[in-house]
């Protein structure tokens, strides 16, 4: 593996190869691996929300919510080289950590999450390859830029490889 | 006009941090009363923490973690978060309950998971109740919920939930002793307010 990049939550990451970006511990969050198989070049965001147009109270952190965070990494790339064309996504995260979620004003935030950053990427015509997405339990996400692989790891569950 | 944690001023946060010291010592009597022993308290910490600081306190966020998650609402909305390592979960449910069947792979039973299901009800009461006794806000407490699982995926509900009011958590820690100096839980709870409870907080005490 080359050189490991954390990414935190409400943030995004890019990395050429020979590079593995990681985000821990995604709860109701999701993480998004976005690769150019041709270049191997690729971004990993970890987002929050779904969208950002439920917040009209002061700035916005882009990088928080799925509508605005998928769109400006895709934007990156492209800016560092990568060609549309030849970009693909693999998800994981939006699970319900706990039963009551059910009852909260936000509704299932995970379920929503997942559906938002899918509206996103069909917008922007990304083909999502792979998911790993909802029930009950957290995973961390390994995405290697050398082989394009989503890694996803949870407590006692064994690896699956995307 | 307060519009989040982050601009919380000194005089505020102090009040905050009493509340939590209130509701530490409240916490310690209520356990006493479960365990039917005495309960020693450390001073607990209170601390306005951005999210990877608050996740690293309890070791990582990858740390298997019990995690309880109960709704407040009332005069006052929000949520309260009790996290607890798995060998304190252990041991001190290994006080309450005197299980025959020895838990599997060392996963905690049912029983067991309800009484710490129970105890963090009681601890996140007494936090409340200190808002209470402070302002006169009346507030009741939902069902306890529980999971174990990722601190930082546990974490991140009540972060997601109140995401509006900003990427800052308040968490108090505290070290119960018991008698004899013995170590028996250390406790992490974090708590949320919606943005109106937390004017109201200090309106009501004039701050």
């Amino acid at each position: 593996m080359g050189n490991l990049i954390v990414v935190g939550i409400s943030d995004y990451k890019l990395a050429k190869n020979p590079g593995v970006l990681v985000t821990y511990a995604l709860g109701s969050c999701v993480g998004i691996c976005i690769y150019d198989r041709k270049l191997k070049i690729g971004g990993l965001s970890h987002i929050m929300l779904p969208d950002s147009t439920m917040f009209t109270r002061g700035e916005i952190n882009r990088m928080k919510f799925a509508d605005t965070a998928i769109c400006d990494m895709i934007n990156i790339l492209i800016n560092k080289g990568a060609d549309k064309k030849f970009l693909s996504a693999k998800i994981a995260g939006g699970a319900q950590m706990f039963k009551v979620q059910e009852d909260s004003q936000l509704g299932n935030i995970g379920e929503r999450n997942i559906k938002s950053v899918k509206n996103a990427l069909s917008e922007l015509r990304i083909p999502l390859l792979a998911e790993d997405t909802g029930l009950n339990y957290g995973r961390t996400v390994y995405f290697d830029i050398e082989t394009g692989i989503m890694k996803v790891q949870s407590l006692n569950r064994s690896i699956s490889e995307y | 006009m307060l519009n989040n944690y982050e601009e919380l001023n000194d005089m505020q946060l102090d009040v905050l941090r009493e509340i939590g010291n209130i509701g530490a010592g409240n916490a310690a009597s209520a356990l006493a009363t479960i365990l039917d022993e005495k309960v020693d308290i450390s001073l607990p910490k209170v601390k306005i923490a951005d999210f990877d600081e608050a996740v690293s306190a309890l070791g990582g966020p990858e740390t298997m973690t019990v995690g309880v998650l109960i709704n407040y609402s009332g005069d006052g909305n929000g949520m309260i978060m009790f996290l607890l390592d798995m060998e304190d979960a252990k041991s001190i449910t290994n006080i309450l309950v005197q299980d025959e069947e020895e838990s599997v792979g060392g996963e905690l039973s049912e029983m067991k998971l309800s009484a710490i299901k129970e105890i963090g009800n009681i601890l996140s009461s007494s936090y409340i109740n200190s808002i209470s006794a402070l302002t006169g806000m009346n507030m009741e407490v939902s069902v306890p919920y529980i999971a174990i699982d990722m601190a930082g995926a546990l974490m991140s509900v009540p972060i997601i939930e109140f995401g509006a009011i900003g990427d800052k958590v308040m968490y108090i820690d505290e070290s119960f002793i018991g008698s004899g100096g013995v170590h028996m839980l250390q406790s992490h709870v974090i708590m949320f307010a919606e943005i109106d409870t937390l004017k109201n907080i200090m309106e009501r005490l004039g701050i």
